[in-house]
């Protein structure tokens, strides 16, 4: 048995991976590991510079490396051992088309994980709140800095996203493993930082507290649906959120005053042209539609 | 004079009963090399949820809430006593831009109240969308509502700012739109839909040929809203009316909304509790008309013309229709697949991948997480036949039908409205 300890980055595993396979080390002798965790207890492995020899004859299905890219992100410590399996059984194994087998335990495995990773993405892309802190004397480019807390380490798998959509500010995501920054020109990383390096208010909340407060609809009041899309451990950083508890609690009382309101009648049609001539255009028209259901 | 809080109070609620929230479906771009922020083109992003369970992706809002028309199932109307105000298209921009850079919402969803004209109306809203575009070089997303007697060439402007562009059917038949919208016209919106349909499709067909003029750009999708249980029409009316937009004007969407109490009801049209499960129930069976080749006829006949609200409209076809079934997973073509209760459209395509390698027996289906209760009865594999599960038993609808209703279990508030459903609102999921 071999430990493989590894940083805990994709790249990382594919270099490992790539050298372990080209050696021919079979997934069952080998332990792997990220190297944040405990490891006094393995041989700790050097990255030897191993030759590679038919490393590059071996042929891996892209769809494979999108799919380990993803799962490389999770936190699972089981990720590593199971990429290195699966990569096994499509080349060594000779099963090239097991990624098609979504009923396979394994890829299963992968295609849960990868898909805890892309959901943490998009509630990224959701949910990150980005607060107004100055405006660059040089430049004249605003500067936004947002908190996050995802769940998985995705930072760098989130922040193309942002860089597209806000390409026109300067922007630093800032979440407790690292950091992403944004200066109009340049993407760059740095470590991760405590919740209280972000500003905790922008002028804008309040406005947007108010949108939220009255595109609600207490007439159709669904909590279940809400926080199965936006579950409970996002709302601390969300500024709208404060809110939920007293819209749903007010949401009955507001309904009963709709339904007791006296029903207004109809009001004739002011003096609008615009208004006669649709009304005119209506007549017409129901009257050709007469003629036409018309058997005579 | 009203301050900019109150006027988003009054248009924000104004414009609340629009189902529409996609923010999908828009040409790839994006702020990079540009001025400004934006990007379209990828999966829409709901940014929040509003305890109705709908999500909050683009800044809903109505130029105005002054209205000419009398809609009688509409807060706007002219006969409704709501306190009225009105944007500036700065505002508006101001807001919108705002919004975005703190990565609150995805764009705008901007609407009107009808005034003075159609033309006059269409203009003050093309107007915020022509700043945002020109001024700001904003590239997120833009949804506008169009009023179909509004001139062509506006609806072309439109068409060049905005995503996405819709006209609201509101109710299926114009019997009906007679008694409760007498300014609206179903025949008019059809034909502008037409109109609009053909400006999408010119601007694709031309985008093929490399060498041609470049076509002015235009949305590229529209869609519709229906309201539910405003008027008499039955799900069969409502559906073939959806189908009727789908196939001949090819929309990307029909939104259905259930109609719920509002402010300033009207005597014409009393106020009751919202028909949800009813409105829940369509968006499934259009999901079976978009996704699972299924005919409006398989879903609502016009002897049985409303959906049972106990069950989904496909398992409910499955019931109708048992002779169709077992069905072989390990053999069956596709569109038979697809009809499966249980199944849907991704594990569809999840088994036919997989058998072309291995015989499917359950335990395969149960990794793929499948609701394996609901499967069971419908299909053989290499080791099940359902033969003894009774296909053929009176009591197999019984088996299916949801246990006693529970309470939805509050957290920190007090008890909510009658609202026991716990559907999903991305309702037609199956």
């Amino acid at each position: 048995m071999r430990t493989i300890v590894i940083e805990p980055e994709y790249e990382a595993w594919r270099v490992a991976a790539r050298r372990l396979l080209a050696q021919g080390v079979a997934p069952e002798d080998l332990m792997w590991t990220d190297d944040a965790q405990e490891t006094s207890l393995f041989v700790r492995e050097e990255p030897a510079a191993a030759a590679e020899q038919g490393a590059s004859a071996i042929k891996v299905p892209a769809a494979f490396m999108d799919l380990a890219r993803s799962v490389a992100a999770h936190t699972d410590m089981r990720r590593w051992g199971m990429l290195y399996r699966v990569l096994w059984r499509l080349t060594r194994g000779a099963e090239r088309h097991l990624l098609a087998m979504a009923t396979d335990r394994d890829v299963r495995q992968l295609q849960d994980w990868s898909k805890a990773v892309g959901r943490d993405i998009h509630k990224m892309h959701a949910f990150v709140r980005f607060r107004l802190v100055g405006t660059d004397a040089a430049t004249g480019r605003e500067q936004f800095v947002a908190w996050f807390e995802p769940e998985h380490r995705i930072v760098r798998l989130a922040a193309p996203f942002f860089e597209k959509r806000f390409a026109g500010m300067d922007w630093s995501i800032l979440t407790p493993y690292e950091c992403a920054h944004w200066d109009g020109t340049r993407l760059h990383f740095t470590a991760g930082v405590s919740r209280s390096s972000a500003p905790d208010e922008d002028a804008l909340d309040d406005l947007w507290r108010t949108y939220y407060r009255n595109i609600f609809n207490p007439a159709r009041v669904k909590i279940s649906a809400m926080q199965s899309e936006m579950p409970k451990k996002y709302w601390k950083n969300l500024p709208e959120a404060s809110l939920i508890a007293g819209l749903i609690a007010e949401s009955t009382g507001r309904v009963r005053g709709m339904l007791e309101t006296e029903e207004r009648a109809a009001k004739p049609a002011p003096n609008n042209a615009y208004l006669k001539s649709l009304h005119a255009m209506n007549q017409s028209e129901a009257v050709a539609k007469n003629h036409e259901s018309d058997p005579a | 004079m009203m301050d900019l809080t109150r006027k988003l109070e009054i248009l924000a609620d104004a414009a609340k009963y629009d189902a529409s929230c996609a923010s999908s479906g828009a040409a790839r771009k994006d702020s990079r090399g540009g001025k400004g922020v934006g990007s379209t083109g990828g999966m829409g992003i709901c940014h929040s949820y509003t305890p109705d369970g709908r999500c909050v992706s683009l800044m809903k809002v109505l130029m105005t809430n002054a209205c000419l028309y009398d809609c009688h199932y509409c807060i706007n109307r002219r006969s409704s006593n709501v306190t009225r105000a009105r944007f500036t298209p700065d505002e508006v921009v101001q807001l919108t831009l705002d919004f975005y850079k703190r990565n609150y919402i995805e764009g705008l969803f901007l609407s009107s109240g009808i005034i003075r004209s159609a033309d006059h109306t269409m203009e003050l809203v093309i107007e915020v969308a022509r700043k945002l575009r020109e001024v700001h070089h904003f590239r997120g997303y833009i949804h506008l509502k169009t009023i179909p007697e509004a001139s062509q060439e506006l609806i072309a402007l439109a068409g060049r700012y905005a995503d996405r562009i819709s006209i609201n059917v509101e109710l299926p038949s114009q019997q009906s739109l007679n008694t409760l919208a007498p300014e609206k016209n179903l025949a008019r919106t059809e034909e502008a839909m037409g109109h609009i349909r053909g400006k999408i499709e010119e601007r694709h067909a031309e985008k093929r040929k490399p060498d041609a003029p470049k076509p002015p750009p235009f949305a590229t999708g529209q869609s519709t809203q229906m309201l539910v249980g405003a008027d008499a029409s039955t799900d069969a009316v409502i559906l073939g009316c959806a189908d009727k937009l789908y196939t001949s004007h090819r929309l990307r969407r029909v939104y259905y909304s259930a109609f719920s109490p509002i402010p300033e009801p009207s005597s014409i049209l009393p106020l009751k509790a919202p028909p949800l499960i009813r409105e829940h129930r369509l968006y499934q069976a259009d999901w079976l008309l978009r996704f699972y080749e299924f005919k409006v006829e398989e879903i609502a006949s016009a002897a049985d013309p409303n959906l049972d609200l106990a069950l989904d409209p496909k398992l409910s076809w499955a019931l109708r229709n048992r002779a169709t079934f077992p069905v072989d997973v390990n053999r069956a073509p596709r569109e038979l697949l697809l009809r499966i209760p249980g199944l849907g459209v991704r594990n569809v395509d999840r088994i036919l991948a997989a058998r072309r390698y291995t015989r499917l027996r359950l335990a395969d289906l149960i990794r793929l997480r499948l609701q394996m209760k609901k499967l069971l009865p419908f299909i053989t594999t290499a080791d099940h036949h359902p033969a003894k599960l009774g296909l053929d038993s009176d009591s197999l609808r019984a088996r299916f039908l949801p246990p006693p209703e529970q309470l939805e279990i509050n957290f920190d508030a007090p008890p909510t409205p009658a609202t026991s459903d716990f559907l999903s609102v991305r309702s037609g999921e199956l």
